[in-house]
């Protein structure tokens, strides 16, 4: 045992002991040591709220901002006159549902073939037919207009902080932040400068896709290989032409993931703008949702997904296709044959739709809406299935839910800081046990400790019971490459839904209540879990796998002994998206009714109060960067233990 | 080391690229470690890397020189050192009487775009340019019209022997014709230098033999200093006009093949060379020597190995036979039993 590691154990044995002492002798505890004291608060709130106030006012930041946003408004006009006819200028819309199938369509064949062709022109089939058509080109019209916008953001930052290592360091925090705060925090400043509204359900889809095409940007550039640049220097290169013609066209796959991610991003968050106004297929739903109309939800969801699915395919289509030659002495026809057919079936659409006016627009009462009957069909499921979720319902929040935040909400806040501190000193030393205890004493000084409290208990009983469902389907998965490579695909798939998705089925099951919400995040939560647990188990080398069997082990053995240590660091990775997409998802869920953080933001927003929605943001941001540290630190250690 | 011998190269004598003391080094603050190192050889070098030490190196117009060493031996940063790839800690590169390092970025710029060409070990070619686009990359850069590079980049490929090959995309192509249009790529803007950075180690070996075939045709069309790069000793004595040896960043020996076999000057140069079979590198002329009397019967061309002459070694009967220069002159006389010995493997 060598001594450093050793010592690391004693003092987190140590911290934990106090932890322990902390908690049992809680009745003779003061009480300034069970919650947080008044004098520890600090009105982080009311400084945020007085920074926003100095920006918006005295540095003119209202009219920097006033302007982009006139800016994006006049884009998203003529995107909303064009893809459903909003009378604004260019006034030539809206373009008949028919062309933008065909335009689909060809789009799919064009970047993939006969299938992805299939699925991209079918989506827009089944919309237009399910007279959902103006909602969805609402929401469309502002990812069109957003995600171009971050993807120049993310790649002028991406080469600025390729540039810059000293940009890239003060980036690099920010970043990590963003990207652990909750979709609301982003909305509540955007509301302050902008108002509600489709502008500023853009402007919000903008800021929160932009991080990770930075990050994709910097990637792909640093990934760049040294003699393909040593290349274009002795060619002759000026700096510009080797950033323009060297290093970003060869970092193409990187970016184009990029974009792929930020196009993702921004239907995700174009859902939930929702909340700010935004209407579409987010508002619908929401609306749907809150009156309990579950079949057309149902259609609305299955739109989200078809739409998800598609805009998946096909940018990751196109980031991962690898150039092909043509024949060398090919006439112009020939080479742009995709094209010329293209507009051929759009002109031939646009007669089409003059002709018959349901190639036009599909009128609400002509929609081949199913809804009564998927009615009809839940209520008969759900009255079959009603003694078992009945009793689910009672026995999880009778017997697990509300004895566990009670257990959260008793522990006094000391103890649970020793016992972070504690877990912190075990992985990663003094080090990680200060950085713990730093996210959780800002948390505690913000004032809502117990708002905190609750949404810890949901997301740890989550990811366990996600944990307790995901890594045997993992393992179960693994053992057969085909059944795999199948059940990852579903769950990449499965990725791809916004969040908000999730919400239906459980909804469905359980009604508005904290079974649904757990439901809802354990379902979310569990996908990661499963992938990862995929990928580790089928990257150990096969043969280690091999020697353990011609040493006798059995399958268990093998299980135990050789495939889940070397398959650890990357299920870790999977624990660690798990947390996050809990996290994320407890506070979207507040809306069908929790009493954490995410409820309190919810409030914020609707009273754009900045100061307490950022508090609350940046509270949720630290409860993930804090599980991310820790996580990261103990697989890093690992990986480097066993030399991978 | 840095000693210039008489050369068996082209009959030129201008010096194209010229090293003085030229030193590398990789760490927090190379400048001071070089000052430090110089008033006292003894200092650690810890958390240095000393890439290149020291290396005097006169190219001539015409030249080929082969830089050869190991992994880590400081080869191909030397090579990026007299590019300006990698700028120098210590010393001087001048290229055609130009101090290099004094030269501005645009200056630096106008003499790769009109001077320099360089082919890379894993070819370096850029993924999203079909193979048309990467032979015209450099005159693009130069701002030329597109149908003159296109014409040039179409009569490389042909050069080369990639005609058709044209619209087909690098990673389309295999590992020798992915060389090939790194070697288009780098004569396309008729460079008067050609660098070589290690161009057929990434291939197997029968694509290998073909490509130094290939390379040693292009060679004997375009008369070009050559500065190539290689691990592979054959393909040295195979390539080369002058053969530069390095380790640990210094030039262990710099000369011909035969004098490298036959008289290596350091410990280091003979164990590499000890493996070797003589009779392939050395040649009649290295063994020429003064004739005492008439030279009696037909000479044998200097040029030619004694492993090409093996059949007349063994059958002819003369103890001194002569050697003739090129143009038939007579040039002195090979003393059949050394040539004998050279053709055994016996110690010489």
């Amino acid at each position: 045992m060598t001594s450093p590691a050793a010592r690391g154990i004693g003092m987190a044995g140590l911290l934990f002991a106090l932890a322990l002492c902390l908690a049992l002798g809680k009745l003779i505890l003061p009480e300034g040591l069970i919650r947080p004291p008044e004098w520890l608060m600090q009105p982080f709130a009311d400084w945020i709220n007085a920074a926003f106030y100095f920006l918006q006012n005295d540095l003119g930041l209202m009219s920097l901002t006033r302007a982009f946003s006139d800016v994006v408004e006049w884009l998203l006009d003529v995107t909303a006159n064009l893809l459903y006819g909003k009378s604004r200028w260019p006034n030539i819309g809206p373009i008949p549902w028919i062309v933008i199938a065909i335009t689909a369509f060809m789009a799919g064949y064009a970047l993939k073939g006969w299938r992805l062709a299939a699925l991209s022109g079918g989506t827009f089939v089944w919309i237009a037919l399910m007279g959902q058509w103006k909602w969805a080109m609402e929401t469309l019209s502002v990812i069109v207009v957003a995600a171009p916008f971050s993807v120049f953001l993310g790649l002028l930052m991406g080469v600025l902080a390729w540039r810059s290592p000293k940009f890239e360091r003060v980036l690099n925090p920010i970043l990590n932040i963003a990207q652990s705060l909750p979709h609301f925090a982003y909305m509540i400043p955007v509301v302050v400068f902008i108002g509600v509204g489709p502008k500023a359900g853009a402007i919000v889809t903008i800021i929160f896709s932009v991080p990770p095409m930075i990050r994709m940007t910097l990637l792909g550039l640093k990934k760049v290989p040294e003699e393909v640049i040593e290349a274009g220097k002795m060619a002759g290169s000026t700096r510009w032409q080797l950033l323009t013609r060297v290093r970003i066209p060869t970092a193409r796959s990187e970016i184009l993931i990029g974009v792929n991610q930020v196009i993702m991003q921004c239907l995700a968050m174009v859902v939930l703008a929702s909340f700010i106004g935004m209407p579409g297929l987010g508002q619908k739903l929401l609306q749907l949702l809150q009156s309990l109309k579950i079949g057309l939800s149902v259609e609305i969801g299955v739109t989200i997904v078809l739409l998800a699915v598609t805009l998946d395919r096909l940018s990751k289509a196109w980031a991962l296709r690898l150039p092909e030659h043509g024949a060398p002495s090919a006439q112009w026809l020939q080479r742009n044959r995709l094209l010329v057919v293209w507009i051929a079936l759009c002109a031939a659409g646009f007669v089409l739709a003059q002709l018959a006016p349901y190639l036009h627009e599909v009128e609400r009462k002509q929609a081949l809406s199913v809804a009564g009957p998927i009615d009809a069909a839940m209520d008969q499921v759900i009255r079959i299935i009603a003694p078992v979720t009945a009793w689910l319902r009672w026995f999880l929040i009778t017997w697990v839910l509300i004895p566990m935040r009670d257990a959260y909400l008793w522990l006094p806040f000391t103890a649970v800081l020793a016992l972070l501190a504690a877990i912190g000193w075990a992985v990663g030393g003094m080090r990680s046990a200060l950085i713990c205890l730093a996210y959780f004493g800002l948390i505690a000084m913000s004032g809502w400790w117990d708002r905190a409290m609750i949404t810890v208990y949901m997301v740890s009983i989550s990811v366990l019971i996600a944990a307790l469902i995901g890594l045997p389907v993992g393992i179960w998965a693994a053992r057969n490459p085909t059944r795999a490579a199948r059940i990852l695909l579903t769950c990449d798939t499965a990725q791809t839904f916004p969040s908000f998705i999730y919400l239906i089925p459980v909804i469905m099951l359980f009604g508005v209540n904290d079974v649904a919400v757990v439901a809802a995040v354990v379902v979310f939560a569990a996908v990661p879990i499963v992938r990862y647990t995929i990928e580790g188990l089928c990257n150990v080398p096969p043969e280690l796998v091999e020697a353990a069997e011609m040493s006798g082990a059995n399958r268990r053995q093998t299980l135990w002994h050789v495939q889940l240590p070397l398959a650890l660091p990357t299920m870790l990775v999977g624990a660690n998206q798990s947390v996050m997409f809990s996290l994320f998802m407890v506070i979207i869920a507040a809306f069908i009714g929790t009493q954490d953080l995410g409820q309190e933001m919810q409030r914020a927003l609707s009273s754009t109060d900045v100061g307490k929605g950022l508090v609350l943001g940046f509270a949720v941001a630290f409860m993930g960067l804090m599980t991310d540290h820790l996580i990261s630190r103990w697989s890093d250690d690992r990986k480097r233990a066993l030399g991978v | 080391m840095g000693q210039h011998l008489a050369r068996t190269g082209p009959n030129v004598t201008e010096t194209v690229i010229s090293c003085h003391g030229v030193s590398k080094i990789f760490g927090p603050d190379p400048g001071a470690h070089l000052a430090r190192l110089k008033a006292d050889p003894q200092t650690s070098s810890v958390g240095y890397v000393q890439a290149v030490r020291d290396v005097d190196l006169d190219i001539q117009r015409g030249e080929m020189l082969v830089v050869m060493g190991l992994s880590g031996s400081g080869k191909s940063t030397l090579v990026r050192c007299l590019s300006r790839l990698i700028d120098i800690t210590g010393g001087t590169v001048t290229i055609e009487g130009q101090d290099i390092a004094t030269l501005s970025e645009t200056a630096l710029i106008d003499l790769r775009r009109r001077k320099m060409g360089m082919v890379f070990q894993s070819f370096g070619l850029l993924p999203h340019r079909t193979v048309l686009d990467n032979v015209a990359f450099p005159l693009e850069m130069r701002g030329q019209d597109r149908s003159t590079r296109y014409a040039r980049a179409r009569e490389m490929l042909e050069l080369v022997g990639l005609k058709g090959r044209e619209a087909y995309f690098p990673r389309e192509l295999s590992g020798g014709q992915q060389q090939r249009v790194g070697i288009a790529r780098s004569l396309a803007i008729e460079p008067d230098i050609w660098f070589l950075d290690e161009p057929f180690s990434a291939l197997d070996p029968l694509i290998r033999r073909e490509m130094q075939d290939e390379f040693l045709r292009l060679k004997g069309l375009l008369n070009k200093t050559i500065i190539f790069i290689t691990h592979d000793f054959d393909e040295a004595l195979r390539l080369a006009d002058r053969i530069a040896i390095m380790k640990d960043g210094r030039i262990e020996q710099c000369d011909t093949p035969d004098q490298i076999v036959l008289h290596p000057a350091t410990e280091y140069v003979a164990k590499f060379t000890a493996e070797i079979d003589r009779a392939r590198v050395v040649r009649a002329g290295s063994l020429a020597r003064q004739l005492s009397g008439a030279a009696e019967g037909e000479a044998v061309a200097a040029t030619r190995t004694i492993r090409d002459l093996a059949r007349l070694l063994v059958a002819d009967r003369r103890e001194v036979i002569p050697i003739a220069d090129r143009e038939g002159k007579i040039i002195g006389g090979m003393n059949r039993q050394v040539a004998l010995d050279v053709l055994l493997g016996e110690a010489t």
